[in-house]
């Protein structure tokens, strides 16, 4: 196989581009896709100062490493939740990033700031871990992009990511969310504005990139994500894929150009109907936003669990679950 | 060759030489799904694997929360 661009031997076949590139037109063609998809969804400014919403995985180290690439002032936030040897592990690579690139990386710890992970949350909760992940999450990111006064949050989601989402959000009509489901969400009282720059590239190429740029990212997934829902969508679509190649930027794409614009009604009035959270004064359609009302059950469910001697035994279950999940 | 796959990691023997599209084949892995490394680096599907070599498969599918606001 030879490169589309220079006729050297090529390391990559991207079908859906009907084209093979050597490493250094790979890592060209990331860039440019990253570079067009700010610029098409006119997400962030030149010399914007920005959060990288970073895990440790593939995604958010190669969108961090782009966007400091294409000139943006970004800094990174990790998030600890406490899901043992992966966070432990995850934090590892994050770090070493960080460290060999002398770039700003600031971590909150779920345990030490709330004292609750997200295994304890799931089970006080009864959610599924990654609805109580992606609850807080959302919470930790949106509070340090407004105090720490930076222009947008960005997020590593890709375009497998989004396709998937929007699978699933049309195979149950969540008008609601496909009103929401936007490359960029503005800015406005008590949310910052949230830019998702990866949506051009599949997560084969932010992976490929990883590989080529010497970037060690976690290859293990989540052990609390096994059987998660969007994992089963995005395979469909991959078989959908491999028989069309293209399909997953159509689908996407084809919804951003022709169909997004006809759900606009549902997020405006989403938006009229938020008030106040009592606790913390984040914006929410409840008196008590969602993530208040987790932090309340984990706080609850942490004091049922106190030995007479008043230790904590939380710790203890936290544990066991975790390896059961390894 | 010996074959390093995940999920959960295991090597595999596989004999060769043969292309990186048989040995995706050969082990009902769809393309899209994963990369191919040796050495470092990507192999592309017509790059032919000899007997010797040590590869990694590696799947690219990550999932986790939504995207929607709280």
């Amino acid at each position: 196989m030879k490169c589309r661009v220079c006729r050297e031997a090529a390391v990559i076949q991207l079908r859906r581009h009907n084209a093979n590139f050597c490493q250094e037109h790979f890592l060209r063609l990331c860039r440019d896709q990253v570079s067009k998809a700010i610029s098409d969804h006119k997400m962030l400014n030149p010399g914007d100062r920005v959060l990288v919403a970073v895990s440790g995985g593939k995604d958010s180290l190669a969108l961090w490493d782009i966007l400091t690439n294409l000139g943006y002032e970004a800094d990174g936030l990790y998030v600890g939740l406490g899901i043992g040897d992966y966070s432990d592990a995850s934090l590892a690579h994050t770090q070493e990033f960080a460290a060999q690139r002398d770039f700003n990386l600031q971590i909150v710890s779920l345990n030490d700031k709330y004292g609750y992970s997200i295994p304890s949350a799931a089970k006080a909760t009864k959610r599924s871990p990654c609805s109580a992940c992606g609850l807080s999450k959302r919470h930790v990111f949106d509070e340090a992009a407004l105090s720490g006064g930076y222009d947008a949050l960005a997020t590593g989601h890709n375009l497998d990511d989004e396709a998937s989402v929007l699978f699933g959000n049309v195979l149950r009509w969540q008008t609601e969310y496909l009103a929401r489901q936007q490359p960029v969400l503005e800015a406005q009282a008590g949310f910052p504005k949230k830019v998702k720059p990866l949506v051009r590239l599949g997560e084969r190429e932010t992976a490929a990139y990883c590989v080529l740029t010497g970037i060690d990212y976690i290859v293990d997934e989540c052990p609390m994500a096994a059987g998660n829902r969007h994992i089963a969508y995005k395979e469909a679509l991959n078989s959908v894929e491999e028989r069309s190649p293209g399909t997953k930027h159509d689908f996407y794409h084809g919804f951003l150009r022709q169909s997004a614009e006809m759900f606009k009604s549902n997020a405006e009035q989403t938006q009229s109907d938020l008030g106040t959270c009592a606790a913390c004064g984040a914006p929410s359609p409840n008196k008590v936003c969602a993530f208040c009302r987790l932090l309340e059950r984990a706080d609850s469910n942490q004091r049922q669990n106190l030995c007479p001697a008043g230790t904590i035994i939380e710790t203890k279950l936290e544990g066991e679950w975790g390896d059961k999940q390894r | 060759m010996k074959v390093l796959l995940r999920h959960p990691t295991r090597v595999e023997e596989m004999a060769g030489p043969m292309p990186v599209s048989k040995l995706l084949r050969l082990l009902d892995i769809e393309r899209e799904s994963v990369l191919v490394i040796r050495g470092g680096t990507l192999v592309p599907e017509d790059v032919m694997l000899s007997d010797d070599d040590e590869v990694e498969i590696r799947p690219v599918i990550s999932g986790g929360s939504g995207t929607a606001r709280s």
